[in-house]
């Protein structure tokens, strides 16, 4: 099953590899990590897409509630909550392709941030799943490059990580 | 004004740490200095850095003090690394300082540079990097806190040279905050008292106990339970000494060695309370086996991550092991009646009938009688380190442990050579006590130069090497599982043992016939108490230990002696 785990790290030197290092250690997966400092520039957020049974996702948050840097870890995807990822899509844009970018950019609810006489770069954001559904729907050989972010993720309503 | 050097010998000064055990290089030159102008701490030079480690690790195993050990960059803190995975995985509290390269040089390839953090990373507790001077007292005790508090362990402390020699105000501080570190101590009242009821109704009840019972010092409490509930205890290996080995209560150790009777309660039990242990492959075999059976299962640890790690339990218990224990006994105080086990015990003593530590005499020295007489010669009241193997397993089952911290083993990490500087740290932390190393042929050539370390500092150490010119406890596998194929394991060009001793200033006696054990033995440790005695005890060749559950088997699937003879 797929979860998405927030943490609350200490924002300093070395942080970020002991939490990468224990999923490597003890041979956990990650789908994706995003990581970035928090309004309180002590701290760091992180996301996490992992997957595992319900023993092993529980292993995992035990485990990173143990590295003495986490000051918390959270389960999002036991409740309510939004996902965003943002990719980066740089295409190539011309004769007849053109015009059909715009549109299918226009559709995902995408914006078209650089523009050369053969090349568009198109911002997207959304779940996962949408930024995988702009892929299949345009044609693959138009693609020149994508860059994605991972998942950041955050709880609905009254959920609030925070020290 | 303090140089950072300065700051770091007060800090251990402040925290009154006695010993600190270690070896000099470039980038602690300034530490060093301020060792020699100072004579609160006593320093012990070792002859490799991992001896330091193992050493320091025996101070924390054998006098609940955090041991402490120094070295330098690079080497000197990769040949550390061991002595520090071994402390992590038997979690022992431990405070190692690493000297760095300058501060501008890190990340140059400078001459002993290595990257200690990142190289200790995954088997630390925690460790640091100082990058300012300012932050020496701060991060010390931080370091001593945390590898103290919760579940122990090893924390490194990662100082470049420019920082030792930098200076600003020295304070100390008396408390630390971390928001982020809030270890639990407390177990949940509810979850207590679910277990007491459980406890009560239990009617083949089983107390299995580990390392965690010595760690939190709960050795009186968990006494205190057993003798009020009537139940029988078994410890794994890293628990022995948790409660008292002679006691008829006891079953022995269990797991991969363990007894008849200590393996089949556990397999039978219907309530089991398992205690500062982790339910590991050497102690309950394969998990599936384990769980075939249909018991409830109460765990007490104060690891929320050793709990259902491996075993699902029913009743999870996060918390301190002698709190736990104490809060246990007050609800146990009124009395309240308790199923009858005497049919438990009756099938219990079925199995201890069988007398599964029973051994062929024969001619030739058998290893088991060897522990036999050492624990008749020393009452049952030396510390007994060892190093891995055979001999470690018979130390185990033979030598009958009543106290905690007296029984000194590499349990989760299994390090050959840690036996003599575990026996060099702890006759240093217990200098009236006797202080055996039971080691092998194989295991005592991992460290041997500490022979050196403990003529110096005169430490009156008696090695029992069981000496069978095999890597005893591979080969037994290779009999076993290999067709005796022995690979590699047949030790050819042994060191004439007692010669070697006796170059390092030290007595040596060589010992192969039976009846001479218990003279030589005596000799060791009554007419040369105060000097470090070798004895070279000629074993039986291939003897093995049993019972064995094989690796990948079920606890009741074990294979007695009885079909060896």
């Amino acid at each position: 099953m797929r979860h998405i785990i927030s943490i609350l790290l200490e924002n300093e030197a070395g942080a970020l590899s002991r939490v990468a290092g224990l999923f490597s250690a003890r041979g956990y997966n990650i789908e994706t990590l995003t990581v970035a400092p928090t309004e309180d520039p002590s701290l760091s957020r992180l996301t996490i897409v992992t997957s595992g049974s319900d023993e092993v996702i529980e292993q995992i948050t035990k485990q990173l509630n143990k590295l003495i840097d986490v000051v918390k870890v959270v389960d999002l995807s036991e409740a309510a909550h939004l996902e965003r990822e943002l990719m980066l899509i740089k295409v190539r844009a011309s004769g007849k392709d053109r015009e059909e970018m715009k549109r299918m950019a226009d559709i995902f609810r995408g914006n078209i941030i650089d523009v050369t006489e053969t090349t568009y770069v198109i911002e997207l954001t959304g779940s996962g799943s949408k930024l995988d559904s702009f892929i299949q729907a345009i044609n693959r050989d138009l693609i020149l490059e994508t860059v994605r972010t991972g998942v950041s993720g955050i709880g609905r309503g009254d959920r609030i990580l925070k020290v | 004004m303090m140089t950072g050097a300065e700051i770091v010998i007060r800090c251990l000064q402040e925290e009154k740490v006695e010993y600190v055990f270690g070896y000099p290089g470039g980038s602690v030159l300034h530490i060093y200095d301020e060792l020699f102008k100072q004579d609160k701490i006593k320093h012990v030079l070792v002859r490799h850095e991992q001896a330091a480690v193992h050493a320091a690790d025996a101070m924390s195993r054998s006098s609940n003090k955090v041991g402490v050990a120094l070295v330098t960059s690079g080497p000197g803190a990769t040949n550390a690394v061991t002595g520090i995975a071994t402390a992590y995985m038997d979690s022992i509290p431990l405070v190692v300082i690493s000297g760095q390269v300058p501060t501008s040089y890190i990340g140059q390839d400078a001459f002993q540079e290595c990257d200690t953090v990142g190289i200790t990373r995954p088997c630390v507790k925690h460790n640091f990097l100082i990058k300012d001077v300012r932050d020496i007292a701060d991060t010390m005790k931080k370091a001593f806190y945390i590898a103290n508090s919760g579940r122990p362990g090893p924390v490194v402390v990662d100082i470049p040279k420019d920082v030792t020699a930098a200076k600003c105000e020295f304070a100390y501080p008396q408390e630390i905050h971390m928001r982020s570190y809030n270890p639990v101590v407390r177990g949940h009242s509810g979850q207590i008292k679910k277990a007491v009821q459980l406890l009560l109704k239990a009617k083949r009840p089983v107390i299995y106990t580990g390392g965690g019972v010595v760690l939190s010092d709960a050795a009186p409490e968990l006494t205190a339970l057993v003798r009020r509930l009537g139940f029988p205890i078994t410890n794994t290996l890293m628990g022995l000494g948790g409660y008292p080995a002679s006691d008829p209560k006891f079953l022995g150790m269990l797991g991969m060695h363990g007894t008849v009777e200590a393996n089949l309660a556990m397999q039978h039990c219907d309530v089991l309370l398992a205690i500062g242990t982790r339910f590991d492959d050497r102690v309950i075999g394969n998990p599936e086996n384990f769980s075939s059976v249909p018991r409830k299962i109460i765990h007490v640890d104060i690891d929320p991550s050793s709990i259902s790690k491996r075993v699902r339990v029913d009743v999870p218990i996060v918390g301190n092991v002698r709190d736990v224990l104490e809060e246990m006994l007050k609800l146990l105080e009124d009395n309240q009646p308790k199923a009858d086990i005497s049919a438990w015990w009756q099938e219990i003593e079925g199995w201890r009938s069988k007398q599964c530590l029973k051994y062929r005499s024969s001619d030739e020295i058998m290893p088991q009688y060897v522990i036999e007489k050492l624990w008749e010669v020393t009452r049952g009241e030396a510390i007994v380190a060892t190093d891995v193997g055979q001999h470690q397993m018979w130390s185990a089952q033979y030598y009958k442990f009543d106290t905690p911290r007296r029984w000194l083993t590499s349990g989760g990490l299994g390090t050959m050579g840690v036996g003599l500087p575990y026996a060099i740290g702890a006759s240093l932390a217990n200098p009236d006590r006797a202080v055996a190393c039971v080691t092998g042929d194989g295991s005592i050539q991992m460290c041997i130069q500490e022979l050196s370390t403990a003529k110096q500092f005169g430490l009156p150490i008696k090695i029992i090497n069981l000496n069978n010119r095999y890597l005893g406890m591979v080969r037994q596998w290779q009999e076993m599982f290999y067709s005796r194929r022995y690979s590699q394991t047949y030790m050819d060009s042994l060191p004439d043992f007692v010669k070697l001793a006796e170059a390092y200033g030290h007595v040596g006696i060589r010992v192969e016939k039976s009846e001479d054990v218990e003279p030589a033995l005596r000799k060791a440790f009554v007419e040369h108490k105060d000097d470090l005695v070798f004895l070279d005890i000629r074993t039986c060749r291939e003897a093995n230990v049993f019972p064995m559950v094989a690796a990948g088997k079920g606890l009741s699937e074990m294979i007695l002696a009885d079909e060896d003879l």
